[in-house]
């Protein structure tokens, strides 16, 4: 059970699903009373930076 | 005990190598590459890149990398070092191991593998290694910038004009395999087409329903992408469907053309990311199915271990073996692309910077497997077959009767009943003359598939493969296209300001369009050559490709030595020699050799001696004169890219002379060592 759970982390992980929760923990680490983004801001800001430089290759 | 174990790997190692390039018999099982594959690696990985991470780069696990000093939660952020592998292998890994590989089996079976298996564990395994762990030391900064702090201006201008001319003779070459793949093929149109609005509605599906769950967005594209496979199907039974999606190489070129602008240019959440998704997904799934398929089935090889066509008279592309097998095989074997990405997003994430020999080492080696996969899914049609789906009309014979004709009179006995029957299989009207290599690893990959999982289903499976490489390309095309806009808007931006801005609608539309351009003109050129295009656009993105892993190594080589580790700078420095003499090789016979399917400038001598003679017919004497100043124009390109080559060699010298005779070179970039104790508290 406990090997299943974390096989399912390491997928979420690898689909960047749980980029939002690393975020969240981070803020309120870092920056703690601000609010943060909204998933939805979150996320569309994060596919802005990510195509922004080399991504892919051929 | 582990002693012996490393022994023995090593002595299967070398029986499995021995065997392959030793065996003469009419076939060889596909489980001899596979072994010796498995085996160079893991000697190439537990002895080779543990010395070089220890000794040469002298990796520091107790010294706190960019993802610890300067996390963000963002880009910046430690991460576990197999999710940083597969991140880090998703964006290495695109079409060209797969293509690359199936066009050098021209050469047997034998010349490709062996180049690829040492390529990878001795050059581009250590390229991209050493290049990831010289970024992660300057905080994930890029190979351009690296080459001008560490050697200069000249290095670094240098390595922007390498990209992006890359850049566009990649795109070109990519979107005329996907071209080649549609062409007069209804049902591999209808569903590459089915492809852009399920990525669309994906990406619709991820900001607007359910924001960021790119899990379960991808699952329901990779099912709603199978229905496009069966659909696809569908369409190629219904008359008047089946008539729509019945298209020539023009329009089809002029369809991917207007999709690279329109994807260029439309926010990137809409299509870009949600097809970057789908193409992930798709492309670990299958590469995972393809390694199972091949154990399971273990096929044998067909083709010969080496052919008659080392001496350049091949069909696929002119030119002999050396230098030409290590151009047409850069993906795969080393590939200066992955410095690019190895320089940008991968290092930001690193946790521990001895964590560079799995991401960096580990990912190449797989990439190199991958390759492998091609080369085996290549090898096991019949030549004669393999042949046939690659050869161009202008080479073999425009007609069925005179293609089997020719290539049966090469010893690869081929019938046209035997094609005919393979493409009804297949579900396609015809194979003669795919080519691109997409269509022929498309056979390989069904006949695998089918065999290991059930026969009957071959068109589905060819034309799911097809799908498979179509998402690729046109992935690689779209990112590529918007990176190229990107650097081109950063270079115009010091013309005028205004063109400079990311996010100026006009800018954005203007470098777009130029990009698109550059690239749309090789694409089309290459569709209305005769000789299939590919011939004159593989061989130029191999030199261009291997002229980038040169600048990388160079600005590697470059930097060991200003850190004292001169008696270690042949570890970047043989690779760096080699790529030297083969691109240096490849472009001096591409612009000067005599033989017209070989250099540049006798086939637009020739071509333009027909022209005048009037023996061209009409249609070939209208776009005779394109041809002419494109062959031209490629030559000129050729010797850019090995002029640009040698300028950075020559500056990497020169700074490392004045490093050994202690005379003043550009600081070193490296940041500050910080301890991991001190970032943690």
């Amino acid at each position: 059970m406990k090997r299943l759970r974390e096989l399912w982390k390491l997928v979420r992980a690898l689909a960047t699903d749980d980029a939002y929760e690393r975020y969240l923990v981070h803020h309120a680490a870092a920056h703690g009373g601000a609010t943060p983004l909204s998933r939805r801001e979150f996320y569309l800001g994060e596919q802005q930076r990510k195509w922004t430089g080399v991504s892919r290759c051929c | 005990m582990r002693k012996s174990l490393w022994i023995l790997v090593a002595l299967i190692g070398a029986f499995a190598v021995g065997g392959i390039a030793l065996h003469r018999g009419e076939t060889i099982n596909a489980m001899w590459l596979v072994v010796a594959a498995i085996c160079v690696y893991a000697i190439g990985y537990r002895f080779y890149s543990a010395w070089v991470v220890a000794r040469v780069l002298s990796a520091d696990a107790s010294r706190a990398t960019p993802a610890l000093r300067l996390n963000n939660g963002r880009d910046f952020m430690p991460t576990h070092r197999w999710i940083v592998f597969g991140h880090h292998f998703a964006a290495i890994a695109g079409p060209g191991p797969l293509i690359g590989p199936t066009l050098a089996a021209q050469f047997g079976y034998l010349p490709g593998t062996l180049w690829i298996l040492v390529g990878a564990v001795l050059g581009g395994c250590v390229q991209d290694m050493t290049i990831l762990f010289l970024s992660t030391r300057r905080d994930g900064r890029s190979l351009g910038q690296m080459a001008r702090d560490e050697l200069g201006p000249v290095g670094g201008l240098a390595a922007i004009i390498g990209t992006l001319t890359i850049m566009i003779i990649l795109i070109a070459v990519l979107g005329l395999v996907v071209v080649n793949a549609m062409k007069h093929s209804p049902w591999a149109t209808a569903t590459v087409f089915a492809t852009i609005p399920i990525a669309v509605l994906i990406g619709l599906y991820l900001r607007n329903l359910r924001p960021g769950r790119v899990l379960e967005g991808s699952l329901i594209g990779i099912a709603l992408l199978l229905f496009a496979v069966v659909g696809g199907g569908w369409v190629d039974h219904h008359p008047t469907l089946r008539a729509l999606f019945d298209m020539d190489s023009k329009p089809l070129a002029w369809f991917v053309i207007g999709y690279g602008f329109i994807a260029a240019v439309l926010p990137v959440w809409l299509l870009l990311a949600p097809r970057d998704y789908l193409s992930t997904f798709l492309k670990l799934g299958t590469v995972l199915l393809l390694a199972i398929a091949v154990v399971i089935m273990s096929p044998d090889i067909k083709m010969p271990a080496v052919t008659q066509f080392i001496d350049g008279s091949g069909p696929i592309f002119g030119g002999a073996l050396f230098p030409f097998v290590f151009i047409t095989i850069a993906c795969g074997a080393i590939s200066g692309f992955h410095a690019l990405v190895s320089s940008g997003t991968t290092p930001k994430l690193i946790g521990s910077e001895t964590d560079v020999r799995l991401i960096g080492y580990g990912s190449m080696m797989l990439e190199s497997a991958v390759a492998i996969m091609a080369m085996i899914a290549a090898t096991l049609l019949d030549p004669g077959v393999y042949f046939a789906i690659n050869s161009g009309p202008g080479v073999v014979g425009a007609t069925a009767d005179a293609a089997v004709a020719t290539i049966s009179s090469w010893g690869f006995p081929v019938t046209a009943e035997q094609m005919h029957t393979l493409a009804r299989e297949m579900g396609e009207t015809t194979l003669f003359a795919r080519t691109g290599g997409a269509p022929s690893l498309a056979v390989g990959m069904a006949s695998i598939f089918s065999s290991a999982f059930g026969q009957g289903l071959l068109a589905l499976w060819y034309h799911f493969a097809i799908m498979f490489e179509a998402v690729f390309i046109l992935t690689t095309l779209d990112a590529g296209t918007r990176v190229g806009r990107f650097m081109l808007q950063d270079a115009l931006g010091h013309v005028w300001k205004p063109l400079g801005q990311t996010s100026w609608y006009p800018s954005v539309l203007f470098a777009s369009g130029l990009v698109v351009a550059g690239w749309g003109y090789f694409l089309y050129i290459g569709v209305v050559d005769p000789n299939g295009g590919i011939n004159i656009l593989w061989p130029l993105f191999g030199i261009a490709n291997q002229l980038l892993a040169g600048i990388a190594l160079c600005v590697a080589t470059g930097i060991l030595v200003k850190h004292g580790k001169l008696r270690y700078a042949w570890v970047t420095g043989v690779p760096l020699a080699w790529l030297a003499i083969v691109t240096t090789t490849a472009t001096w016979q591409k612009v000067v050799s005599p033989d017209v399917r070989v250099g540049f400038l006798a086939a637009a001598e020739q071509l333009a001696n027909k022209l005048a003679s009037g023996a061209l017919s009409p249609e070939q004497a209208a776009v005779a004169p394109q041809l002419i100043f494109n062959q031209r124009l490629d030559a000129a390109l050729a010797m850019l890219l090995t002029a640009i080559l040698w300028i950075v060699i020559a500056d990497m010298l020169r700074v490392s002379w004045r490093v050994v005779k202690g005379l003043p070179v550009p600081p070193s970039s490296e940041a500050p060592a910080v301890a991991l104790a001190e970032v943690r508290t």
